[in-house]
């Protein structure tokens, strides 16, 4: 799905990265939980959150994360609009909830990941 | 060739919103070594979590990264208050962190099982009063 499909289908406002919408994503999560973000590696792409803080940007960064969707109207702060750029990540803004938007996006053929845990523990 | 290069860093405990900067720093520079993004990312999130941990639980302290041929060390000391059960630590779930940390989105109990998931080596070394030191290794396969 495109990233742009995402912003259509959610309704939802570019904060930042409007050069890559065109831009191809796979998956995605929905969490306000970072350490439940970062316990399954492998190519989420997608990041709704209801959470703001610059630990978000952070943790979309650590996965290798191309878009952060902001559920519920949270607003980033400055600050994490400045990391986001830094790291060529797109910001979105939605009105809806997390539940609806995410049931939006899976329903669309956005799909969530397979849980495939790291072996070592 | 056997040579380290290595990293180091201060990591402060005063403030939450700046938590994370090492490891973000670590993964650009990895990036620039040209490692492979699969192991850039197993190391970058588990120095993310012990970084975290060391500002959420230690007031913050000092971290290394050391990068060989073969593999990549992350050490995280601190002069926190200690861990007085390491294995208890260890355990999916288990947290002490405040709900202040919780509504920051951390504190879930699971920064020390991933880091051991995501590592190849894993030791925590920790007196109560004291402080911890954690060291954790990926290794490059060759
Ligand atoms: N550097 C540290 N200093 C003191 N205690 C720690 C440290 N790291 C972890 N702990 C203890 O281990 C527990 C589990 O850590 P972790 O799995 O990262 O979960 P969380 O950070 O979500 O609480 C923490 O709640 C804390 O009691
Ligand atoms: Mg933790």
């Amino acid at each position: 799905m495109k990233i742009c499909t995402i912003r259509e289908l959610l309704d939802a406002r570019i904060i930042t990265g409007e050069e890559q919408m065109g831009a191809h994503v796979y998956s995605a999560c929905g969490s306000d939980m970072m350490s439940d973000v970062l316990a399954y590696v492998k190519d989420q792409a997608v990041l709704l959150t209801g959470l703001v803080n610059a630990q978000v940007v952070r943790t979309a960064e650590m996965m290798d994360m191309h878009c952060i969707v902001f559920v519920r109207s949270k607003e980033p702060t400055p600050e994490m609009i400045r990391l986001a750029e830094e790291s060529s990540m797109v910001l979105l803004a939605t009105d809806k909830r997390m539940y609806e938007a995410c049931g939006i996006l899976y329903s669309n053929g956005l799909v969530g990941n397979k849980v495939k845990k790291e072996p070592g523990i | 060739m056997s040579d380290v290069l290595s990293f180091r860093f201060n990591v402060d405990g005063e403030d939450f919103t700046s938590a994370g900067q090492a490891s973000v720093q670590v993964k650009k520079d990895l990036r620039r070594l040209g490692l492979d993004p699969e192991i850039i990312r197993r190391v970058s999130i588990a120095m993310y979590e012990g970084e975290i941990n060391m500002v959420i639980h230690a007031g913050g302290g000092q971290a290394e990264v050391q990068v060989a041929e073969d593999a990549i060390t992350i050490i995280l000391e601190d002069k926190g208050p200690g861990i007085a059960d390491i294995e208890q630590a260890m355990q999916a779930g288990f947290s002490t962190a405040p709900d202040a940390v919780r509504s920051l989105g951390f504190g879930a109990g699971m920064g020390l099982p991933n880091m051991k998931r995501y590592t190849d080596y894993m030791d925590i070394q920790s007196t109560v009063g004291v402080g911890t030191r954690v060291t954790m290794r990926v290794d490059i396969p060759q």
